[in-house]
C-alpha cells in the first residue's frame, strides 16, 4: 500500500501544493525542518514536556452521566480538550509549530483565526517563546468573537481585521498567505487546521494526534473496550483528525465528522462541504469545496466561526471517499440547543463548534444500546461564545 | 502552436525592445470594455496581453488586483465569459493572449475541455498563479495537445533545481516574479534583480519576462536592459479602478500604457 500522504502530500487524489512559486521554497524548508524535528529526541521531549507542564495534558475523559441518562441510550464520554490551557485543542498545534518556528530561526509568527481560539493559542505560544505575533481575523469574526480579540491583544499579539470577501476565516487565510509570501525570511505561518499546502495537513494532524493516542488508552481503561462511535466537529478538521487518527485502524469503531449545517441546505446557507461541495482547489490544497459552477468559492454561513469555512482538510476528503469516516450536518438551531443541554446537564459550556458534535450525539445516542459507548471530542469551551449566544437569543447582558 | 507569442518576442527583439506585456483583469470594469481595452493596449504598443481571470480568493494578488477581481465578478465574469471575450478579440486582433488564472476556475471547467475551448477561442498561453511545476504536469499535457503554451513562474526564492524543472515544461518564456510578495505597484525594484534574471535565463534556457510591482517607466527601462519582456499590471488596473466605466477609459489607458511601452526600447 502507498503511504498516506505520499511524498507530495497527496491523500489519494486530495492534497498537494497549489501555491504561488514563491512559497515553494519555504514549504520545502518547513517540510525538512519538521521531518528533522520528528526524528530529534530532544525536540520530542521538549514538546511533550510543554504539553504536560504548560498545556495541561493529558486531558481527561469524563463520563457524561446525566447526559447519558437524559438521552437514554449509549454511554457518552467526553474527551476534555476544553480543559487545555487557553480552552481548546488549538494549543497542541500552536505550541508544536511555534517550537518549530524557533528551531527554524524565525522571529515572527502569523496566524489566521476564525473563532479566535487558534489566534489565542498562537499568541500564547508566541508569548511563551518570545516571538512576535500577528493574527489575521475577518471583521465579522472579530465582532462575534470579540472576547478573543482582546485576549490576543493582552497576550501581546497584533490583531489585523480582514475586511474582504465574507470577512471570515477564508479571508483571514488569504491575508495570512499574502503576509507570509512577503515576509518569508523572518516569518513562520502557523496554520491552524489540517488545511493548506503540504506539509500542513499532515503536520497539524500529527501535532493534534496526541488527542487520539491519549483517548484510545483512556477509553480502554475507563470503559474496558473501544467506543462504538467517535464524534468530532469538522471546521478545517484538526480536532477531528487528531482524535480520529488513533481510531482509523480500528475498523469496528464508527467515526463521524460533524459539519456546520448553518440555517439550511441551500448553497451559501451552510458550511457542509461534503453535502453541498465538490472537489476543488483552495488555499493550496485539493479537497471538497463549496463552489459555484464557475469554480468561484461561495459564501458560507454558520453560527460558529470556527466551522464557517468553504473547504475541508484533504485527509477528510480521503476518509470520506474511502468511507472510513461519515460526515453529517448539524444546523445552527440544533447546535444552540446542544450548547444549553451540555451546560445544564454536565456543567460544561461547550464552544459553539463543539456543540455541533454534541448535537449529533444527542441525535444518535438514544437509538443506541446502553452497552454501547460514544466518545465525543469536546474540542473547546464556550466562554468565547457566551456574549454571541446571548445576542442571538435576545438576552440583554 | 499558433506561434503568436514567439513572433511577438522576435519582433520586439528586432526592434531592440523588450516585449511589453500589459496586464488587465477580464471583465473589469465591465465585460463589454475588455475587448476595447485590449485594442487600446495594442495601439499603445503591447506585444502580448496578459488577461486575468477573476477569482474570489486571489492569494497571489495585492489589493489592486483583488478589487479588480471583485469588480469583474460583480459583473458576472466567469471563465466561460473570458474565453468568449478572447474569441471576440480575435475578430479584430492578432495580439497574443496569455490567461493569468488561479487553478480552481479551470479545475471546475475541466482541464481537458478548458484546453480545447481556450485554443479554439484564440488563447496563446495560460499562466496559473497557484500551480507550481510539481503540480503542472496535467495542465502542461492538456495544453500541449492543443498547442497552447503553459507559462510557468519563477521567483527569487526558486532553487536551481526548480529552475531546471521549469525548463522541461516551459514554452516561449518564463515569468520571473520581481520580488517576493504579492502583485501591486512598488516604488523600488528588488536589488539583485538583474543577476537573478540572467541566472534564470541561463538555467531555464528560456526567455524571461519580469513582472510583479513594476510601476514606473523608469523601472521598465531598467528591466528592459536585461529581460526579454516586462509585465506592467497594477498601475493600469489601479487607473481602470479609479476611472470606472467612463467614455475616456480606453483613451486614458492607452496613453498610460504608451508611457510604459516606449520605455521598453533598449538604448
Ligand atoms: C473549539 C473549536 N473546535 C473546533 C474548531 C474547528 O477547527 P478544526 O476543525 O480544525 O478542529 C475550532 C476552530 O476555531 C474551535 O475553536
Amino acid at each position: 500500500m502507498k503511504p498516506v500522504p505520499d511524498s507530495r502530500g497527496y491523500f489519494g487524489p486530495y492534497g498537494g501544493r497549489f501555491v504561488p512559486e514563491t512559497l515553494m521554497a519555504p514549504l520545502a524548508e518547513l517540510t525538512a525542518a519538521w521531518q528533522e524535528s520528528r526524528r530529534d529526541r530532544a525536540f520530542r521531549r521538549e514538546l511533550a514536556g510543554l504539553l504536560a507542564t504548560y498545556c495541561g495534558r493529558p486531558t481527561p475523559i469524563s463520563r457524561a452521566a446525566r447526559l447519558t441518562q437524559h438521552l437514554g441510550g449509549a454511554q457518552v464520554f467526553l474527551k476534555r480538550e476544553d480543559l487545555c490551557h487557553t480552552g481548546a485543542h488549538k494549543i497542541n498545534n500552536a505550541v508544536g509549530q511555534c517550537l518549530l518556528a524557533r528551531r527554524m530561526g524565525k522571529v515572527r509568527v502569523i496566524a489566521e483565526t476564525g473563532a479566535g481560539q487558534h489566534g489565542v493559542a498562537v499568541a500564547t505560544a508566541a508569548a511563551l517563546f518570545g516571538l512576535r505575533c500577528r493574527v489575521y481575523m475577518g471583521t465579522e469574526d472579530e465582532r462575534r468573537q470579540a472576547l478573543n480579540v482582546y485576549r490576543m491583544k493582552l497576550l501581546g499579539a497584533e490583531v489585523v481585521g480582514v475586511d474582504a470577501g465574507a470577512r471570515t476565516l477564508k479571508d483571514a487565510i488569504n491575508e495570512s498567505l499574502r503576509d507570509w509570501v512577503t515576509n518569508l525570511a523572518t516569518t513562520h505561518y502557523v496554520l491552524g487546521s489540517v488545511l493548506g499546502p503540504h506539509p500542513y495537513p499532515v503536520m497539524v494532524r500529527e501535532f493534534q494526534s496526541v488527542i487520539g493516542s491519549e483517548a484510545l488508552l483512556q477509553i480502554r481503561s475507563q470503559h474496558r473496550s473501544l467506543p462504538n462511535l467517535v464524534v468530532a466537529c469538522v471546521g478545517g478538521g484538526s480536532n477531528a483528525a487528531g482524535i480520529f487518527s488513533a481510531f482509523v485502524p480500528h475498523r469496528q469503531v464508527e467515526l463521524v465528522g460533524v459539519e456546520a449545517g448553518g440555517r439550511g441546505t441551500r448553497l451559501g446557507e451552510h458550511a457542509a462541504r461534503f453535502a453541498g461541495g465538490s472537489p476543488g482547489v483552495l488555499h493550496g490544497t485539493r479537497s471538497y469545496l463549496l463552489q459555484d459552477q464557475d469554480g468561484q468559492v461561495v459564501p458560507t454561513h454558520s453560527v460558529s466561526a470556527g466551522l464557517d469555512y468553504p473547504a475541508v482538510g484533504p485527509e477528510h476528503a480521503f476518509w470520506h471517499d474511502s468511507r472510513r469516516v461519515s460526515y453529517v450536518r448539524v444546523e445552527d438551531r440544533e447546535a444552540l440547543d446542544a450548547f444549553h443541554l451540555l451546560s445544564e446537564l454536565e456543567g460544561i459550556v461547550p464552544a459553539l463548534e463543539t456543540a455541533h458534535a454534541v448535537a449529533y450525539v444527542a441525535r444518535v445516542a438514544p437509538r443506541m444500546g446502553s452497552g454501547q459507548a460514544v466518545l465525543v471530542n469536546l474540542s473547546g469551551r464556550g466562554d468565547k461564545d457566551v456574549v454571541e449566544v446571548a445576542r442571538l437569543e435576545g438576552v440583554k447582558l | 502552436m499558433s506561434g503568436r507569442i514567439e513572433k511577438a518576442f522576435l519582433r520586439a527583439r528586432k526592434a531592440r525592445r523588450a516585449a511589453f506585456i500589459p496586464y488587465i483583469t477580464a471583465g473589469d470594469p465591465v465585460p463589454a470594455r475588455t475587448v476595447v481595452l485590449a485594442r487600446a493596449l495594442e495601439r499603445a504598443g503591447a506585444d502580448i496581453l496578459e488577461l486575468g481571470v477573476p477569482f474570489t480568493d486571489p492569494i497571489a494578488d495585492g489589493p489592486t488586483n483583488q478589487r479588480a477581481a471583485e469588480r469583474a465578478l460583480a459583473q458576472g465574469t466567469s471563465l466561460t465569459g473570458v474565453l468568449g471575450l478572447v474569441r471576440e478579440l480575435r475578430f479584430s486582433s492578432e495580439l497574443p493572449v496569455v490567461l493569468f488564472t488561479y487553478f480552481n476556475p479551470v479545475h471546475a471547467y475541466g482541464l481537458a475541455r478548458f484546453a480545447v475551448d481556450a485554443a479554439a477561442a484564440g488563447v496563446d498561453g495560460v499562466l496559473f498563479t497557484d500551480v507550481p511545476v510539481e503540480e503542472a504536469g496535467p495542465a502542461h499535457e492538456a495544453l500541449r495537445r492543443v498547442g497552447v503554451e503553459l507559462v510557468l513562474l519563477l521567483a527569487p526564492t526558486s532553487t536551481r533545481e526548480r529552475v531546471k524543472a521549469v525548463r522541461k515544461l516551459a514554452g516561449s518564456f518564463v515569468y520571473f516574479i520581481a520580488r517576493t510578495g504579492v502583485t501591486g505597484a512598488r516604488a523600488a525594484l528588488e536589488e539583485g534583480l538583474e543577476e537573478q534574471v540572467r541566472l534564470v535565463r541561463k538555467l531555464a534556457k528560456s526567455r524571461v519576462a519580469v513582472g510583479f510591482g513594476v510601476s514606473t517607466p523608469e523601472q521598465v527601462a531598467r528591466i528592459a536592459r536585461f529581460a526579454d519582456g516586462v509585465v506592467v499590471g497594477s498601475v493600469l488596473v489601479d487607473r481602470i479602478g479609479e476611472l470606472g466605466d467612463v467614455p475616456e477609459l480606453p483613451g486614458e489607458i492607452e496613453a498610460l500604457a504608451r508611457s510604459f511601452a516606449v520605455a521598453t526600447r533598449r538604448r
